[in-house]
């Protein structure tokens, strides 16, 4: 009698590793063919939808209803090549080599018009201006590699209400002492040059002096400008009602008195030249309005403008990026089925009965789609952002220039934001396991908070900021490009392209509604029958 | 033709997907028209461009993808269990099992919007005067017995139902409901997306007036009507427009593709 042995298969057994699972969530994906040609329409329709916005994007500078749009002129770049407004009255004699100069600076006046242009022909200049100083209007002293718009510099100045600032190539602010000047409590500024230092002082009696703060400006020549200025940026009432925020405003005008200067080091011109350095993108104020007086030591300068980093309703890389909405509504569609068609099918069954340990099932779609999500979405973008550039570019639109970084974040990020929304729609489609209703959830999620908050006339500005915040919408700050400045006053809403949180703060928002829409989607996928 | 519309509002009263659908869409109707009534402020002594019925039916901007759903499962649902099949032998004329789904979503649309909308006039009426935003300060008196508001109210209403049909449509079209919700959503956001990047005066205008939901939401607006690149009713018959092409879309492909 022989006893049998049971079968057994001379066949290895096959792995069951995490490695396995991608490939058969991969080859699920690929296969069908649904899916593959989703993702391609979702590339194409990004850089067509960027293409076409870049080919019919005309700028909006239009003088009279009826006639054409003019190109925008692009702004000076200061020297970090960010755009600048460089336009002040400059009252400067070159400074040859190391040297300092100090001043006492007694007033601080200004004029305003709160709409259009002012002066009438053969009148002053500045008949129908209402007398009143603006917040971030400045006189005071500066150092500047050259006249030429954009150069570097740094200034010490009395502002209208944010005390004395010390200032440098065009995007730093330093606070000093706080209040406003006046001939009761006059204050003391102080530049100093050593080498490529420019240092800045403050003093209330100019005896004691405090170190404001220093500069580097890097290639500044032996032979600078030095001197007096005086600048006001123009008059703004941002709106924050409905209609989006708007800015609107006429030119003002600064005075500062300076009754005492003294100067240190070698000042080969004997007397003082004024200047009025005007930008191309400054409010009108005309030029006879701005200038200089001298009586024995005291200097009264008058000017107009701001040099500041230009804001302010710009386009940027963004624009070329419209399409990723309609990418967006692809890919989540995808993400949304590649789950719920599983379930449609039955196929999920046998997918967990292949692997029964569920939440790696649930990892590895995740990791596919995000992974083929990504792919597709950093071709789009490495596309489509030069293209649209060069269209836009042609068409009269400059954008702003961009850092290599910064054109990593919106190329990356604009691929993690695809990749995540895709991600969300799967753990979404898992807990719901409805396309229909899992689809508009994400899509109403994330595409509708945006198109509610940036296009205007919808929401008040606190609630546009509000829904940037807190919904999957806030993702969309990682193709942001725009900084806000607290030294320049202008609206920072979503509708002009400012969004309420840094880029990467952003997407952590998104990425934390995804988490909890997986983590949502694991409970149940563990604890509901398939 | 009564027993075909009978058999659809059987199939649509038992389930309770649709049912509990068309509540959310009234509660998030309602509920995001007094977010924006209460969030609307306006600087005390300036007269602010605030249009008070729009503002008060910013909801019909979520409640519209509500109604899409319940509009697309309608069709797609069928399609998704083989039910589809016994449906078209139980009526093997297409155009009438389409034409009943239509008259059944619709009207169950307009029943559902008409209850949103008053929800939404009445709370934006009661948030808006907290912000002293009435016809005492110069605004439109948000009543129904104004005629505009009355227009906008009615108007919304129109436009969910059209929303539905236009969802409808599509869905018989394409069939899958991930893909027919997918494109309904394009259709109705990608518009107002692509004409606030598109800057060219002429296309923007173009864009604007063949969008189904900006054109279609003209309905809303009870004030500086002329700066509107249609009038009201012109926009909701952009809308019916799209709604109609999709419906005869759907219908084609239900008459020559088999089920």
């Amino acid at each position: 009698m022989t006893m049998l042995a049971p079968y057994r298969s001379e066949l290895r057994t096959g792995r069951d590793g995490f490695a396995q699972l991608l490939r058969a969530e991969w080859t699920k994906f690929r296969t069908v063919r649904g899916w593959v040609i989703g993702m391609i329409v979702a590339l194409l329709v990004i850089v067509g939808i960027g293409a076409l916005t870049g080919a019919n994007s005309e700028c909006g500078i239009q003088l009279t209803p009826t006639s054409p749009s003019l190109a925008c002129p692009a702004p000076p770049t200061g020297p970090g090549g960010e755009w600048v407004t460089d336009s002040f009255y400059f009252v400067r004699q070159p400074l040859a080599g190391n040297g300092s100069i100090a001043v006492r600076v007694t007033s601080l006046t200004g004029l305003y018009s709160t709409h259009g242009v002012v002066g009438s022909a053969g009148g002053s200049p500045t008949a129908g201006m209402t007398p009143g100083v603006q917040p971030w209007s400045k006189a005071g002293i500066i150092i500047k590699a050259s006249t030429r718009q954009g150069a570097a510099y740094a200034a010490m100045m009395v502002t209208g209400s944010h005390g004395v600032r010390m200032q440098w190539d065009f995007t730093h602010d330093v606070a000093g002492q706080a209040g406003m000047v006046s001939a009761a409590s006059p204050r003391w500024l102080r530049l100093s040059r050593v080498g490529d230092m420019i240092t800045g002082y403050d003093s209330a009696d100019g005896a004691h002096w405090t170190r404001v703060g220093a500069a580097r400006l890097s290639g500044l020549p032996s032979t600078a400008q030095a001197g007096l200025f005086a600048a006001s940026p123009g008059y703004s009432v941002n709106t924050t009602s409905l209609g989006g925020g708007s800015s609107k405003g006429g030119p003002t005008l600064a005075t500062g008195t300076f009754d005492q200067v003294s100067r240190r080091g070698a000042w080969p011109a004997a007397r003082w030249t004024g200047q009025d350095l005007q930008g191309t993108m400054d409010p009108a104020l005309s030029a006879s309005a701005q200038g200089f007086t001298q009586a024995g030591s005291r200097l009264t300068v008058s000017g107009s403008g701001d040099i500041a980093p230009a804001t302010g309703d710009v386009d940027t890389i963004k624009k070329t990026l419209a399409g990723t909405f309609a990418g967006l509504i692809a890919v989540v569609v995808i993400g949304v089925m590649f789950i719920t068609a599983e379930y449609r099918r039955g196929l999920i069954r046998t997918t967990l009965a292949a692997s029964p340990r569920r939440g790696r099932v649930l990892a590895a779609k995740a990791v596919v789609l995000a992974a083929v999500t990504f792919a597709a979405g950093l071709v789009a973008a490495v596309i489509v952002i030069p293209v649209g550039e060069r269209l836009l570019h042609e068409n009269g639109n400059p954008i702003p220039p961009v850092t290599a970084f910064t054109w990593l974040q919106v190329v990356a990020g604009t691929a993690a934001l695809l990749a995540v929304s895709a991600v969300l729609g799967l753990a979404v489609g898992m807990v719901l396991r409805r396309s229909a209703g899992a689809v508009t959830a994400v899509i109403a999620g994330i595409v509708l908070p945006y198109l509610l908050a940036t296009v205007p006339g919808i929401l008040p500005v606190g609630a546009e900021q509000w829904l940037l915040r807190v919904t999957p919408a806030a993702g969309f700050a990682v193709q942001g490009t725009l900084t806000q400045y607290p030294q320049v006053n202008t609206v920072y809403t979503p509708g002009t392209g400012y969004f309420p949180l840094a880029p990467w703060a952003g997407f952590a928002v998104l990425c934390a509604w995804a988490a909890v829409a997986l983590a949502l989607a694991l409970f149940l996928l563990r604890r509901r029958d398939a | 033709m009564s027993d075909v519309v009978h058999a659809e509002w059987t199939k649509l009263r038992t389930l309770p997907g649709p049912g509990w659908l068309l509540l959310a869409a009234v509660a998030l109707t309602a509920a995001v028209g007094a977010a924006a009534a209460n969030a609307v402020t306006c600087p005390p002594g300036s007269i602010c461009p605030i249009d008070p019925a729009k503002v008060s039916l910013t909801g019909i901007d979520l409640g519209q993808a509500i109604v899409a759903i319940v509009a697309v499962t309608v069709i797609s649902g069928e399609y998704s269990t083989g039910m589809i099949r016994l449906t078209l032998t139980a009526t093997p004329s297409r155009w009438r099992v389409l034409t009943a789904k239509g008259a059944v979503v619709g009207a169950a649309t307009l029943v559902t919007g008409a209850v949103a909308v008053l929800a939404s006039v009445l709370a934006g009426g009661l948030l808006l005067a907290r912000h002293e935003l009435t016809a005492a300060h110069g605004y439109e008196a948000l009543s129904l017995a104004n005629g505009t508001v009355l227009r906008a109210a009615a108007g919304s209403v129109l436009y969910l139902a059209l929303i539905a049909l236009l969802s409808l449509g599509v869905a018989a079209a394409v069939r899958d409901s991930a893909v027919a919700i997918g494109v309904v959503l394009a259709l109705l956001f990608l518009f107002p997306i692509l004409s606030s990047v598109i800057t060219s005066p002429g296309l923007h205008r173009h864009l604007e007036q063949l969008s189904p939901m900006t054109a279609g939401l003209y309905i809303q607006a009870t004030t500086n009507l002329r700066s509107l690149p249609l009038t009201p009713w012109q926009g909701l018959g952009v809308l019916a427009a799209w709604a109609a092409g999709a419906m005869l879309a759907g219908a084609l492909v239900l008459r020559f593709r088999d089920a």
